[in-house]
């Protein structure tokens, strides 16, 4: 919202200092984002006259121009418009001037020739659109001054406010006028006065037939009205708030609104269908041309106000039609101005898709009395241009039940110091809140409040004790540390989390963040089902699907990276995954996914038993499972219980195919809900032999329907206590051994806590080894 | 007798000179003082002497030349070893800045990295750490925190809607706001929790807005807690976080689910004022949804973007260079 200092000035006394108005309006809630300085002089910008121009050979787009900026001296300034004569006068930005848009000016020199400044357009001093050539001033004028001096140019200040949801009134300047006036304990300025009404009476109608959208309707008729332009400082002030100056009329109407908050709309009297207004909603699918030359198709949700004839002539609070225009001929005009039920004007503006300046104003909720300051100041401003105006009698004010009467609110001083820690008074609290129009009376220790008609956001005792913090000042409650007897600390989950992910590092790999969206056809390509959640309204159409496994993202990264020659990137992500369900949510859950470029299988393994060691987990790979999407005979389901809780594996080489990959890709996923949900007990000490150990290497030719895991097993229960380590050391396949069989060789570390191992404890334990390993097809070697 | 001694003590000594490594001297040690050495052989013929004085003169001179001998073996032993060794040190000679690269160590996601030290300072300051959902029904998103429908600060909201349940009824969260009332729910006040998380709005991204992106959130609940503990507990955060230089500010503002509320802003050492985030009070109607009684118990609420604390450590320019995956991007970090 643009604030124009000079506006705010008018409605309480301030002085120029605009910085410390602007701390005053930042710290009573209304962040001053930025100040503007609109038209007046550019600091820096002086007047100068053009000696001469010259080409230079080199040069085809800009110029040389030699100006004298009244000292006598030749300064020469490149330039790019060719539209000065010598003689004329033009603004000169000295080096070292910093343009309305930030652009600070330099002695950039060109073709080793350096330039005295620039010499500029229209637009580029902020005074309107003209960018097509030097803006040549008067030729009388002075030379070496600012040119706005020269020109008698006003400046307006203007403050950027960020006005929050919970001040509707401060959309307009006098509702940040009220909250300024109290900061420096003085009042605004009083309302204008309506001026008599004059005979004869002519009235436009009103006829509310929707009377609960629109409980409060008022017309007043004017004549004698003239149309032509506005005063220069009307129109200087809608430009300062980013409004065009149209017609007297249109810009009394916008400047009123701007001024009081209140919206209201004058139509051509004698346009006036009947004479008068109804106010109905529409009929579906019926349709009118508003103001900007659209027509608008409405439903039975939207309201319309229509003349007497029941012609559409507006759509309410949004828009007024093209057929009441005002226009040149104009001499009566009939000025609407009404207090709208503001839920169902957002929901047309929704629907519509159109948000004007009157409609953010309503569905925000507007003072349901704002309306007489805002007619009497209409009238006062169109006099100053349309001194034989009439304020006619028949002035219409009609109102339904549904007019909303604002609250009168308990406060309880005791607990208003309670929640903001400094203890207020009910005397101090009146002295707070008074001056921005809540009307108190003192119950006791506490305050019944009757609150104003422009605040419809306070219903309850805790916006009043906002309003008192406010207007105390939030940085004079102190600051304290609550006393908690709470230890600090992260949960279980969280601990073993981080720890996971140490682990990871430490495995050398890096963490990924992808996108959670995936786009239709990713999870297909990835060989997973496709079944997802999708959104409703993705922000890149097709971009909607809620991943169900981590591992489409990471194949992108991992393609992305080969596609920039890294190859061998390992990657992991933790991240929530949302497959559906058919519970009030999705079956969201938090996973780890793995993707080793350039790494086999066994990779994937290596890394899934480095994790479960250091994690305490454990789980059955099952390789008779494969999971979808991954290598069939070089993937496993890792389950617990019969719940899978993971994959492990290698990436199909049709998906890597798919995703532009040419390394093969390890891939490791687990459920990390399931996983991290429960604290691994600890380590149990197993003592350390001081006896020495022997070593007894064994290979076996062992079928490939074998697993070695079965071999493991079986070589841990024969030999008992006695093994404390067993090492695969090699794998063997090819020349000297049977199709379909391979040599796995196995180092046993075999120790007693009691004694030195003689070598026939070492040959009975290889006894037992081989009776147990040849009932499963395992034959010793040597 | 005692000439075989001197003979073969000086023999001895005289190829000792002549040693040219330890190797020799060791192959020297074994022919004169070994099992079969010259000089031990020598101890075997002493009993075959006539008399004992001859034996005890012959022995002593044999004593003494062992000594000498083994002294002088040991000694010229030392000094190869020493030599032999400051050879070899020299030809281990490496040139320790030629490293052939290796895969080394992960690298954590920087925006992990900056979650992490916020919870690490948060835990220092007492908090807890909770989580939740990233895909909500509307009422954890929106109603119970004080925005039932058609509640015009919705419109501040960009909400990605779910096609999950009846229409309307799910959401992507659009901030971390709903693991509040979850806490609520199931943890009894004294509530001192933080709660970090992904979140999401349907806005057009750019160098400083992202549609995914993470929030972490505080809130305490607890008799007695005021709007300047707020305030104090910001503070602290502030000099935890950043640094002892370091203040803080609120600012009036407006949410719907905390009254009064404020925007807190940093001041860096230098004295500019950054904005950082949202907080206050918690609205009583969040705390009836959260199943908590207003009278008897009061909390604050605060919140800001994680994202841009990774950002703004490490210069990153554009906070969608954090979401590339891009290995030269997260290598750095």
């Amino acid at each position: 919202m643009r604030i124009v200092h000079s506006m705010l000035k008018d409605l309480v006394a301030i002085d120029d200092d605009f910085d410390a108005i602007a701390d005053i309006i930042t710290n009573v809630g209304l962040a001053v984002e930025d100040i503007h300085h609109v038209g007046g002089t550019v600091a820096g910008v002086i007047t100068a006259k053009v000696l001469r121009t010259e080409r230079h050979a080199d040069a085809a787009k800009v110029h040389r121009v030699f100006v004298d900026a009244g000292d006598g001296i030749e300064r020469h300034v490149w330039c790019g418009a060719f539209n000065m004569q010598p003689g004329d006068v033009i603004p000169l930005a000295t080096p070292g001037t910093v343009m309305p848009d930030g652009r600070a000016i330099e002695p950039k020199p060109i073709l080793g020739i350096s330039s005295d400044g620039m010499l500029c357009s229209a637009r580029e001093l902020d005074m309107g659109d003209d960018h097509s050539g030097i803006l040549i001033l008067p030729a009388d004028t002075p030379l070496g001054v600012p040119y706005g001096e020269a020109l008698g140019l006003e400046k307006e200040v203007v403050y950027d406010i960020d006005v929050l949801r919970n001040r509707p009134d401060a959309y307009g300047h006098l509702g940040v006028a009220r909250d300024v006036a109290a900061k420096l304990g003085i009042s605004v300025t009083p309302a204008p006065v309506l001026p008599p009404s004059q005979a004869p009476v002519r009235s436009a109608t009103v006829e509310l037939v929707d009377g609960d959208r629109c409980p409060r309707f008022t017309s007043i008729v004017l004549s004698g009205v003239k149309v032509g332009p506005s005063p220069d400082w009307i129109a200087r002030r809608l430009t300062a708030s980013g409004m065009r100056p149209i017609n007297n009329v249109v810009d009394v109407s916008n400047y009123v609104m701007l001024e009081t908050n209140q919206p209201n709309h004058a139509y051509d009297f004698d346009t006036l269908g009947g004479g008068g207004f109804r106010v109905r909603l529409a009929r579906e699918g019926e349709t009118m041309i508003s103001l900007d030359d659209s027509e608008r198709t409405l439903t039975a949700d939207d309201l319309l106000i229509c003349d007497a004839t029941d012609r559409p002539i507006g759509i309410a609070a949004i828009m007024g039609g093209q057929n009441t225009e005002i226009s040149d001929t104009t001499t009566a005009i009939a000025l609407e101005s009404a207090w709208f039920e503001p839920a169902a004007i957002m929901r047309t503006v929704v629907r519509m898709g159109l948000r004007t300046e009157a409609s953010a104003r309503f569905e925000r909720g507007m003072d349901t009395h704002g309306i007489e300051r805002s007619t009497a100041r209409f009238v006062e401003l169109l006099r100053l241009t349309c001194p034989d105006l009439v304020v006619h009698e028949g002035a219409v004010d009609a109102r339904a039940p549904q007019l909303p009467v604002p609250p009168v609110l308990r406060v309880r001083s005791a607990r208003v110091g309670a929640l903001l820690g400094t203890p207020f008074t009910a005397q101090q609290i009146r002295t707070l809140i008074e001056p921005i129009g809540f009307v108190c009376t003192e119950v006791g220790d506490d305050l019944d409040v009757q609150v104003p008609t422009w605040r419809p956001d306070c219903s309850g005792e805790v916006d009043l004790i906002e309003e008192v913090a406010r207007l105390h000042g939030y940085d004079l409650l102190g600051k304290t540390v609550p006393k908690s007897t709470q230890p600090g600390g992260l949960s279980g989950v969280q601990q073993r989390r981080r720890r996971l992910r140490d682990v990871l590092l430490g495995l050398g790999l890096t963490e990924a963040m992808p996108h959670p969206f995936l786009t239709a056809g990713e999870l297909e390509k990835a060989g997973l089902p496709a079944e997802s959640v999708r959104l409703v309204n993705p922000l890149v159409v097709g971009d909607d699907m809620l991943r169900t496994s981590l591992r489409p993202g990471l194949l992108k990264a991992i393609a992305f990276n080969e596609s920039h020659r890294r190859s061998g990137v390992a990657l992991f992500e933790i991240g929530h995954v949302y497959p559906p369900s058919n519970d009030v949510l999705p079956a969201e859950y938090e996973a780890l996914g793995i993707v080793i470029a350039g790494a086999d299988a066994p990779a994937a393994v290596a890394v899934w038993r480095e994790l479960a060691a250091a994690m305490g987990w454990g789980a059955r790979l099952d390789q008779s499972n494969v999971p979808a999407g991954l290598h069939p005979a070089r993937s496993a389901t890792l389950s617990l219980g019969k719940d899978s809780i993971g994959v492990v594996g290698e990436v199909h080489p049709d998906v890597a195919d798919a995703f532009d990959v040419s390394e093969r890709l390890a891939v490791l996923e687990l459920n990390l809900s399931v996983l991290l949900a429960n604290e691994p007990k600890p380590a149990a000490w197993k003592p350390t032999s001081r006896f020495p150990s022997s070593d007894l290497d064994l290979a076996f030719m062992l079928p490939d329907s074998v697993t070695a895991e079965k071999l493991d097993k079986a070589i841990r229960q024969s030999t008992g206590n006695l093994l404390v380590d067993l090492t695969l050391f090699d794998v063997y396949r090819g020349t000297g051994l049977p199709e379909g069989t391979r040599s796995v060789a196995y180092r046993l570390r075999l120790q007693s806590l009691e004694r030195t191992l003689a070598d026939d404890d070492v040959a009975a334990v290889r006894a037992k080894v081989e009776a147990a390993t040849k009932k499963m097809g395992a034959v010793l070697r040597g | 007798m005692i000439d075989q001694i001197l003979a073969a003590r000086n023999s001895a000594l005289a190829r000792l000179a002549s040693a040219t490594g330890s190797d020799a001297v060791r192959a020297l040690e074994l022919e004169v003082l070994g099992k079969k050495g010259s000089l031990t052989d020598l101890k075997a013929g002493l009993g075959r002497l006539a008399t004992i004085d001859e034996k005890k003169q012959a022995g002593r001179a044999l004593n003494e030349a062992t000594t000498e001998v083994a002294g002088a073996l040991a000694a010229r032993l030392g000094e190869f070893r020493r030599a032999e060794r400051a050879v070899q040190l020299e030809v281990e000679r490496l040139d320790l800045t030629e490293v052939v690269r290796k895969p080394g160590r992960g690298h954590a996601h920087p925006v992990t990295q900056a979650w992490q030290r916020l919870e690490d300072v948060f835990v220092g300051l007492g908090f807890q750490v909770a989580e939740g959902p990233e895909v909500e029904t509307d009422w954890y998103n929106f109603e119970a925190l004080n925005m039932p429908a058609n509640h015009p600060a919705r419109s501040m909201h960009d909400t990605f809607y779910v096609d999950h349940g009846a229409p309307g009824s799910t959401v992507l969260r659009t901030h971390t706001s709903p693991v509040q009332i979850r806490v609520m729910q199931t943890i009894p006040p004294p509530i001192y929790m933080v709660m970090p998380g992904r979140v999401f709005r349907n806005e057009t991204t750019d160098a400083t807005h992202l549609a995914v992106f993470h929030q972490i959130e505080g809130l305490v609940i607890d008799r007695g807690i005021t709007l300047a503990d707020l305030a104090g507990t910001i503070e602290a955060f502030t000099k935890a976080f950043f640094g002892d230089g370091f203040t803080s500010r609120l600012r009036p503002s407006y949410f719907p689910f905390t009254e009064p509320s404020a925007e807190f802003d940093i001041r860096t050492p230098k004295g500019d004022w950054l904005e950082l985030g949202g907080c206050g009070m918690v609205h009583p109607n969040v705390l009836r949804a959260g199943g908590i009684d207003p009278e008897e118990f009061s909390g604050f609420a605060f919140g800001f973007g994680i994202d841009r604390m990774a950002k703004e450590r490490h210069s990153i320019n554009d906070v969608r260079e954090m979401y590339t995956n891009d290995i030269r991007f997260l290598e750095q970090f």
